[in-house]
């Protein structure tokens, strides 16, 4: 187990990257906690492959260094950094048995069979495959081949930290969920530092403690997944996260009021008159429909999707969503909309205003 | 977003090694390959008196005589025009019947299928040999000795076959559901095959192509047994000039560089198919 | 993909039946006729039995020229498959170099046979030839048509030159489609670069270079044209192999009945290898799917 640093990290594929656009990986400087769960969250080409692969020693950084408990591994190669990698797609050893394949990181590294055998037993008890490790690798389903790839990743005791890319993207859909949770419990148990990238929201929002996003090479907010929903620091963590994502409004914001089209809206804190770009962002979770009170706004469409209602609304000329309980009731003659003030945030060029307390 | 190219970088001091062994391995086997071949090219470049007198490495008095006599010298140039019209016959009529025969095994199962794909299998591997005398008997007594007809249809032994597996490895990766698509939109199987179809496989079409152009090219036996005279090809031309006193080696060599020539444009025009084609393992 | 049965198939595939039926099933049939015949000359046939099969199975031109083709066969495929391998591992995948390397290793492949045979012939003599030449000057006494291990040593050189980029070229593919991942993850296994080749690599070659080595094996089986330029099946009859003698005996001897008696047994040996290339073929597909 270690901590990891990055340290003034950037890269670009390029050989002579001119501006920030032609770097993949923005600068970066940031802690990964000994023993943390983390969540690596963003769509796809945001560059949390190339940050993962720069972190596991695939590949080396452009600028900057990256440190395991202080120990500077920038150049060391991927053996010396005693991490464990588990890839998109399966990678077994087909011609080899489960067995084997789990003992191989231990062979190569010379050590005695007794040992090994010890080992393997572990770990084949942990990802519940005991029945069969005399088995063949090749023929056996993707789901189980993955458990393998972990397992393998895991056979060595002293590996500081697993690096899953996207993982659970060839299993089928219900096993999943069991897989999901077989890595929680990995985690609860044993305390790696496991850093999970993946597109899927709700992946990252159940693996992790602090889910870490990014968007176009940068990392833009990390948190738990509480402060991903009610505090997002960028327009882009509103809108992937949640469904619907957060409603972004351009607006003008003087002091505790917002003005959109010359209706004011209340905010929960006061802002100085922000520059650039000024938008507000609510949740559909905190807008609400009624017939009375509120800003005008035109109902378009209203989807139920058994658990709630997702009301799809023209406000002035925006497309806003509204979430409203299974059970709320829905008129043509509701044409009010309210905002809860204390989960409204201003946002300036995408990024998120701190206010004071009004 | 592969990683393989960063990899030489980050295991620097073995990388260097390793980048170097394999260029050393390269360049020794492809100076192999291509030394025989540059030193004919080098007598193609001299004249006769030269080769035979003095031995260098390079042609002391450069000349073009060699290309000359073949480019206008009917009796030679014949030989390259008998040559590509009997290999375009046969890559055309290889590829026409090969087309639909693929198409049936790669969708339907039908009473003897396995039997008769193993059939065609085993006339891709038959010796020439074999063939040499009854062919000469079967086509002198159809009165088509000495056509070029007969020699595309004599090639036509291994490379309907060989058509037909390659075609069929490309056919099988285009889903069924294509078709049944095209029939529901009301096509007919023949506008279906040419207007959708053929495109979908037009690099299989292409590496088939290219395969049967390279074995009716290369194929000597069949083609020097089945002419004398209207049709010899120029692998024939060539190998009735050696065995006379006084061979013109200048010329020999010239004909021999220009036989390389056809080959080498195609595959430059293929090179992106080669490594499919190779990849089906189907050759 | 899901097969359906249907007998109308066979109307797409009659042309082709037509055609290789006429190329084949008839020429062979004559050969049967004259394995089975003999004559008094003038194009008079009588019924003759197995004799020319026994008379063959008796002698020691057809065991000579067979043990001759199997000791070539065997030679070039202990040389091709193992070459053609590390060549294909040394071949750089991606980039300019990949595509310089493809071309000029391909160039051998498409020469004429015979100009294969000339090209070596040329080479190999000690006047204008670059190897004869240079053997020469080293002292090395190297004549290919007047000794038995020079015939030998040329036509296998000879083969290896030309067909070797075959096998590296299907071993190849069979590389290229290994991706990246398991490089990677074999690296964070810390696994030698012998325990990749055997681990990784060879698995994923062994479909296609098995058909290689078939290939191979078949191909040389049937050589003729450019041993025959070369040597003419000389020195005497050292190099005389299965194609080269059959063809002399049908063509050059018009001995009908013995050279149909060969044919039949050169093509049932084929038929046993492409039974087995067949099996192995199907069951590497079914594997695949």
């Amino acid at each position: 187990m270690a901590k990891i640093t990055l340290d003034n990290l950037a890269h670009s594929y390029l050989p002579n990257p001119a501006s920030e656009a032609d770097f993949a990986l923005k600068e970066l400087n940031h802690d990964w906690e000994d023993g943390a769960a983390y969540a690596l969250l963003g769509s796809s080409g945001c560059g949390k492959s190339t940050l993962l692969n720069i972190i596991s020693g695939l590949l080396q950084p452009s600028q900057g260094r990256i440190l395991f408990d202080g120990e500077d591994v920038t150049h060391a190669p991927t053996t010396e950094r005693n991490i464990a990698q588990v890839f998109q797609f399966p990678v077994v050893y087909d011609t080899m048995t489960v067995q084997d394949n789990l003992a191989f990181p231990l062979r190569n590294r010379g050590r005695d069979e007794g040992y090994v055998a010890q080992r393997v037993q572990d770990i084949a008890h942990m990802i519940g495959m005991e029945g069969v490790l005399r088995r063949k690798a090749q023929g056996l389903t993707a789901d189980a081949k993955q458990k393998i790839s972990l397992g393998r990743g895991m056979v060595r005791e002293d590996v500081n930290a697993l690096l899953f890319d996207e993982p659970l993207t060839v299993i089928d859909p219900h096993m999943k969920w069991e897989l999901r949770t077989q890595l929680k419990t990995l985690h609860r148990d044993f305390g790696h530092t496991m850093i999970y990238v993946t597109h899927d929201q709700t992946e990252a929002l159940t693996f992790a403690d602090k889910v870490v996003v990014m968007y176009d090479g940068r990392v833009v907010q990390i948190g738990t997944p509480e402060e991903l929903f009610e505090r997002p620091e960028h327009t882009f963590v509103g809108y992937f996260i949640g469904s619907p994502g957060m409603n972004v409004i351009p607006a003008q914001v003087q002091g505790n009021r917002a003005v959109v089209n010359g209706s004011d809206i209340p905010l929960g804190q006061a802002y100085r008159p922000p520059e650039g770009k000024v938008e507000i962002g609510v949740r559909p979770e905190y807008a609400r429909l009624s017939q009375t009170e509120g800003l005008p706004v035109q109902v378009r469409r209203v989807e139920d999707v058994g658990r709630h209602k997702i009301i799809r609304a023209d406000f002035f000329g925006q497309d806003i969503n509204i979430i409203a309980g299974e059970d709320d009731h829905v008129s043509a003659d509701m044409n009010r909309v309210t905002f809860d003030a204390d989960h409204v945030n201003v946002y300036a060029n995408d990024w998120r205003v701190q206010g004071e307390a009004a | 977003m592969t990683d393989m190219t960063a990899s030489k970088v980050s295991s620097r001091p073995r990388g260097l090694l390793r980048i170097n062994s394999r260029l050393v391995v390269m360049t020794l086997y492809l100076v192999f390959l291509m030394l025989p071949i540059y030193w004919l090219l080098n007598m193609s470049f001299k004249t006769n008196s030269e080769i035979l007198s003095t031995f260098s490495l390079w042609p002391r008095d450069l000349t073009f005589a060699n290309y000359v006599t073949i480019l206008t010298d009917p009796a030679w140039y014949t030989g390259y025009i008998n040559s590509i019209i009997y290999v375009t016959m046969n890559t055309v009529i290889s590829l026409a019947v090969a087309l639909p025969a693929a198409y049936a095994f790669s969708r339907y199962h039908f009473m003897g299928d396995k039997h008769l794909f193993f059939w065609l299998l085993t006339n891709r591997m038959a010796p020439p040999a074999v063939f040499a005398l009854p062919f000469f008997q079967l086509y002198s007594s159809v009165g088509l000795f000495d056509t070029h007809i007969a020699v595309a249809l004599a090639h036509t032994l291994f490379n309907v076959p060989l058509a037909v597996w390659i075609l069929e490895g490309f056919m099988r990766g285009v889903p069924r559901e294509i078709d049944e698509t095209a029939y529901i939109d009301g096509y007919g199987f023949g506008r279906f095959f040419v207007k959708i179809f053929m495109p979908l496989i037009a690099s299989g079409i292409g590496v088939a192509a290219f395969f049967c152009f390279m074995f009716s090219w290369v194929e000597l036996l069949l083609s020097r047994t089945l002419t004398s005279v209207d049709a010899k090809p120029i692998a024939a031309t060539m190998t009735r000039t050696v065995g006379a006193s006084g061979v013109d080696w200048g010329v020999l060599a010239a004909a021999g560089v220009l036989t390389i020539l056809p080959g080498a444009l195609v595959i430059y025009f293929v090179r992106n198919f080669i490594a499919k084609g190779f990849a089906l393992g189907r050759v | 993909m899901n097969k359906t049965v249907n007998q109308k198939a066979w109307f797409l595939v009659l042309p082709v039946l037509i055609l290789v039926a006429f190329s084949a099933v008839i020429p062979l049939m004559t050969v049967v006729n004259y394995s089975v015949q003999d004559t008094f000359g003038q194009n008079e046939f009588f019924w003759a039995g197995l004799i020319w099969f026994e008379d063959m199975l008796a002698s020691d031109r057809m065991w000579d020229a067979l043990g001759r083709q199997l000791m070539f066969s065997g030679i070039i495929l202990a040389i091709q498959a193992p070459l053609g391998i590390f060549v294909a591992l040394n071949m750089p995948k991606s980039g300019i170099w990949s595509s310089v390397c493809l071309v000029l290793m391909s160039l051998p492949l498409l020469i004429p046979w015979n100009v294969v045979g000339t090209i070596w012939q040329i080479f190999g003599r000690a006047d204008i030839g670059l190897l004869g030449y240079t053997l020469d000057a080293l002292g090395i006494n190297y004549n290919y048509t007047q000794d038995t291990l020079d015939a030998w040593v040329t036509l296998i050189v000879m083969d290896v030159w030309h067909w070797t980029s075959l096998v590296a070229l299907l071993a190849f593919a069979g590389l290229k489609s290994i991706p990246d991942a398991y490089y990677q993850a074999a690296k964070i296994d810390q696994a030698s670069r012998w325990k990749v080749f055997r681990y990784i690599e060879l698995p994923k070659m062994t479909g296609v270079l098995t058909i290689a080595i078939l290939l191979r094996f078949m191909d040389s089986f049937k050589i003729y044209t450019e041993p025959f330029v070369v040597t003419g099946g000389g020195p005497g009859n050292s190099t005389t192999l299965l194609s080269i003698d059959l063809v002399k005996m049908a063509l050059g001897q018009f001995d009908l009945g013995p050279a149909a008696a060969f044919s039949i047994m050169y093509f049932l040996v084929i038929l046993l290898v492409s039974w087995v290339f067949y099996t192995v073929m199907t069951n590497l597909d079914k594997q695949e799917g």
